[in-house]
Parts: C-alpha cells; sequence; structure tokens
C-alpha cells in the first residue's frame, strides 16, 4: 500500500487523504495511519508547490552551478555540501559523476543577488576549487510537468 | 429521377451518440462526459516513431497485409498478453482501426439469412454491419444483474438453426462489463455445441481493473471458430492513427483479406511503423495510463454510491453506466435534462441497443477535475427528485 500512496501523492500532493483512500481503493483509516508513520519515518521528506511564477509576473532567477570541490579526509563531500545547502537561497544540492563535484541550485529574485551569492559566498569557500554558473532562461518541464503548454481538449464528437 | 439510394442503408439509422453533443457543444459552459476515446496523447516514443517513419520517406504502401515486422510484434505481443498464438504470415491481418476489421470478419463469413447474435447493449456497428455483410441481426439482452454478462442460458434461447456467429464485446462499451474465465469456459462449451463461429471484439482489453482479461480464443478448442480483434485506439490512446488487427484461422483470414485488399488495400503506412513502437516498448505508458483510469473508475464507482444513483461495480473499458430508472424518465429524457438544466452532457442507454432504457453511459476518459465538476452537476441534478 505504500507504494501506491507514494505513487500518487509525488504528483499530487494536495490531494486529500479520504479522497486518496477512494482513488486507489484502500481503506480510509489505513491510508491515514500510513502517511503519518511515513511523515515520521521521513520517508515523505515534504510537499511543495510547483508553481509557474512566471505567470503570475513575479521576477525569479534561477542558477545551477557546477561546484568543483577538494573533497575532505574523513568526511569526504558531506561537510562541503553542508557548508552549501545550509544557506537559504540554496534549494538544491547534488554529488553528480562527471567533470564536476557538485551540483547547487540557486534561486534569486535577480541576476545580481544569484551572481553576488556566487561570488561572496560560494567562490570563497576553503575547498572549492572553481564554479561555473548556468542561469535558466526558460523552464519547459520540471517535476515532470510541462510547463510552456496549455492543454486543450482536442477530441471531436463520433460515433 | 430514380432513387439513388439502397433500401439496406435508408433503412439504416445513423448512430445515436453525437445528437446530444451537437447541442452541447453550443452551449456556453457545459462539460462533456460523453467522448468514448482516451484523453491522453499518444505516448511520445510512439508519435515520434511515426515522424521517424515519414523522415526517412516510409510514404509507401505496405503489402496487403500490413508490414510483416508489425504482424510479428502483433503475434508476439498476443502470445505474451493473452496465451493465444497466431502464424504472423497467415493468422493476422492489419486492418484501419478494430471497425473495420469488424465489418470484414462479418463479410467474409455471412450469407444471406445467417442469423448473427449480438449482445446489448453494446457498440453501435455490430448491426449495421451485419446487415449490410446481408446477415440478420438477433440481438439478446444483456441484464443488469447479470453485471452485463453474457450468460448460456439467454444465449441459448436465440439460437436457432440459422446461427452462425456470436458477436462477444467484452470489456464492453457502454456498460464496462467484462467476461472472466468461469464466464467465458460456459459460452465455449454452447458455442462448441451448437457449432457456431465467435466474433470477440476485445478493443479495450488492456483496460481490466480486476483478474488478468482472459480471451474466448485461448479456450481449447475455440481458437478455429474465432476472429479475434484488436487495435492501437484504446491501449495506446492512438484513436487518429486508425490501427486495429484482425487474426483469425487461415482459411478465413484468407477471405477476409481479399474484402480488405480491394476495399482498403492496406492501413496506414506511418501508423504502422508506430505501433511496431508501442508493441515493443511501451508496457510502461500503458500501465500508467490503465492506472489513471482506473483511480478515476474507484472515484466515480464512490460517488455514484454516494449520491445513491445505483450502479454495478465495472470492471473494463473506460464506461460507467449507471441506473436512473427510479427517475421514472427514459434515459433520453434524463440525459436532455441533464444537459439542459445542469449541463452535463452524457449518452443515454438506448444509443447502444434498447436494453439500454433506463441507464446512462458516462465515460471517464475524463481528467478527474473534469469528472468531479461533472459530478457536482449531476449530484445537483438528482438531488432535485
Amino acid at each position: 500500500m505504500r507504494e501506491k500512496i507514494l505513487n500518487y501523492l509525488e504528483n499530487h500532493a494536495s490531494v486529500s487523504l479520504d479522497e486518496l483512500a477512494v482513488l486507489i481503493g484502500e481503506d480510509e483509516e489505513s491510508v491515514k495511519a500510513e502517511v503519518k508513520a511515513m511523515e515520521a519515518e521521513n520517508i515523505i521528506s515534504g510537499y511543495t508547490t510547483l508553481i509557474n511564477w512566471e505567470k503570475l509576473g513575479v521576477e525569479k532567477v534561477t542558477a545551477m552551478i557546477e561546484v568543483r570541490v577538494t573533497p575532505q579526509h574523513g568526511m569526504g563531500f558531506d561537510r562541503i555540501a553542508k557548508l552549501i545547502y545550509s544557506y537559504p537561497e540554496v534549494s538544491s544540492v547534488y554529488l553528480i559523476s562527471g567533470s564536476c563535484d557538485l551540483m547547487v541550485t540557486i534561486e534569486g529574485k535577480t541576476l545580481r543577488e544569484v551572481s553576488s551569492f556566487v561570488t561572496e559566498k560560494l567562490s570563497t569557500l576553503e575547498s572549492v576549487i572553481s564554479t561555473q554558473t548556468n542561469f535558466i532562461l526558460k523552464k519547459y518541464k520540471d517535476h515532470g510537468i510541462v510547463m510552456a503548454e496549455e492543454k486543450k481538449d482536442n477530441r471531436e464528437m463520433m460515433t | 429521377m430514380r432513387d439513388p439510394l439502397s433500401k439496406t442503408i435508408k433503412d439504416i439509422k445513423p448512430s445515436g451518440i453525437r445528437k446530444f453533443f451537437d447541442v452541447a457543444r453550443t452551449m456556453e459552459g457545459a462539460v462533456s462526459l460523453g467522448v468514448g476515446e482516451p484523453d491522453f496523447d499518444t505516448p511520445w516514443r510512439i508519435r515520434s516513431e511515426g515522424i521517424y517513419s515519414l523522415e526517412n520517406g516510409r510514404t509507401f504502401y505496405t503489402s496487403n497485409t500490413g508490414l510483416i515486422e508489425l504482424r510479428q510484434e502483433i503475434s508476439k505481443y498476443l502470445a505474451r498478453k493473452y496465451d493465444i498464438h497466431y502464424d504472423a504470415d497467415d493468422e493476422i491481418m492489419v486492418t484501419i482501426g478494430g471497425s473495420e476489421a469488424i465489418d470484414v470478419a462479418l463479410r467474409a463469413m455471412l450469407d444471406p439469412g445467417d442469423e448473427v447474435l449480438i449482445p446489448q447493449p453494446s457498440y453501435v456497428s455490430y448491426v449495421p454491419c451485419t446487415i449490410l455483410a446481408g446477415g440478420v441481426p438477433v440481438i439478446i439482452n444483456l441484464k443488469e444483474e447479470d453485471e452485463f454478462r453474457l450468460k448460456s442460458k439467454d444465449l441459448e434461447e436465440k439460437i436457432t438453426d440459422k446461427t452462425k456467429i456470436l458477436v462477444l464485446p467484452y470489456p464492453n462499451n457502454p456498460t464496462g462489463a467484462i467476461m472472466e474465465k468461469k464466464d467465458l469456459e460456459e459460452m465455449a462449451e454452447v458455442i462448441k455445441k451448437h457449432d457456431l463461429f465467435v466474433l470477440t471484439d476485445e478493443i479495450y482489453s488492456e483496460l481490466t481493473y480486476k483478474e488478468k482479461h482472459v480471451t474466448i480464443a485461448s479456450l481449447p478448442g475455440m481458437k478455429e471458430r474465432t476472429v479475434y480483434i484488436n487495435g492501437f485506439s484504446k491501449a495506446f490512446a492512438m484513436t487518429g492513427w486508425r490501427l486495429g488487427y484482425a487474426c483469425a484461422p487461415k482459411v478465413i483470414l484468407k477471405q477476409m483479406l481479399k474484402i480488405h485488399q480491394f476495399a482498403i488495400m492496406c492501413a496506414p503506412t506511418t501508423s504502422q511503423y508506430a505501433a511496431i513502437e508501442a508493441l515493443k516498448n511501451c508496457d510502461d505508458e500503458v500501465a500508467a495510463m490503465k492506472e489513471e483510469y482506473n483511480e478515476r473508475r474507484r472515484f466515480l464507482v464512490h460517488e455514484f454510491k454516494d449520491m445513491g444513483l445505483p450502479c454495478f461495480e465495472p470492471f473494463g473499458a473506460f464506461y460507467i453506466f449507471p441506473c436512473i430508472k427510479k427517475f421514472g424518465m427514459s434515459s433520453e429524457e434524463f440525459v436532455n435534462r441533464l444537459l439542459q438544466e445542469e449541463k452535463v452532457a452524457v449518452v443515454p442507454g438506448t444509443a447502444f441497443g434498447d436494453s439500454g432504457e433506463g441507464f446512462i453511459r458516462i465515460s471517464y476518459a475524463y481528467s478527474l477535475d473534469d469528472l468531479k465538476i461533472a459530478l457536482d452537476r449531476i449530484r445537483k441534478f438528482v438531488a432535485k427528485f
């Protein structure tokens, strides 16, 4: 049942739990209990809302920053990752394979805000060797949801 | 001037599904639960194969029976999914949707006066296609207390020495009924006893929500008596690609192929290339769509129960068929008033045969959000009585 609940919640976080129970064909009380348990166990780590700020006319700047770092003895990348993710303007930090070590996503109100975070906070960290900042120009699809187009019912009536 | 038309065609009524929707279309704020096709777009990987085939200039006819690669994939798919085994060389033919296959099969098998047993409520084309093929349609009225499954007693009652074919329209449009293995075994006995043939229309076979779908063609001694029809429209959300197929014993298929050859030539080439991808690599996409239909199905069953509208639980296709008898109106009246007063368009059960009287067909090939809006309105409507 856990997997059924999570599969649905992953894309429909705002569903009420009694409705969720109907949709997946399970008993309401057990669904509620399972969700509560999974929240306590941090299997469900949080609920977020995917917002198309652009439509509201609110300016936001997002950058994906490739960061190369020197891993530290005994802690690998964990300490430096923590030094970075502790800033509230950082929305995600991933350790990745490839040409850099950490992929850091930063959200700010303006270009200047983001770039000053990179130059003043990120680049100055002791173990950071280099950074490469990629500003996001347009979001086509985010979290599995297509942002760039409207869906319309084009079906015609026939037999 | 002489009458340019044939008597046969003039006597055939046009389909009754669409008439409410012409009204709904012009009505501000109307919502429709009427469309009988998936609301999903064709999975992208299928579409991209279609595009790729065009880029590569695959714009010629294929062989009459369809691309051999596609027939081989159909053969593998049917074996893997439903445990039926058809030879890609001479037992499978690719058609313009399941609907062409129905027409061609009836024309290939009927002589004037042969009777065709058609359980109703069911899809609208079996009766006219039978008449156009010179056959005589004999209706078997299905009952709600049987969950609209065909029962051997009702079948045997209608068998005469002229009966040749039984149409098996399951999973069923418009009722959402299915036939499970035990139901089919009961049928198979009667069919063999009376030396009948079966035309099984399994276009909704991917959309069942109980046990795994079973086809009558997989039962002992039935393959040689069965024309098996399926297609890509419902399972892969490919209605507009117009692609289906028929599988039958060689002796039958060979004659069906003649009709197809002279009337159609071959199914659309682009669609055939796209369909290969559908069969090979789209199990996950199909499963995801099915799960979403199932969520909506559970939601509707729950809602109708909650508003006191009696409805047997449908386990197939994407339709639910609630009973509206307690309101003392005919289906058509109910549907008309629902449209006028609450602006929800549904289809009266009678569009699928007289035994659909007292029922309405609701399609859940709509997003959950749309269904919620429509169901709120239906709830308001039934609360008036």
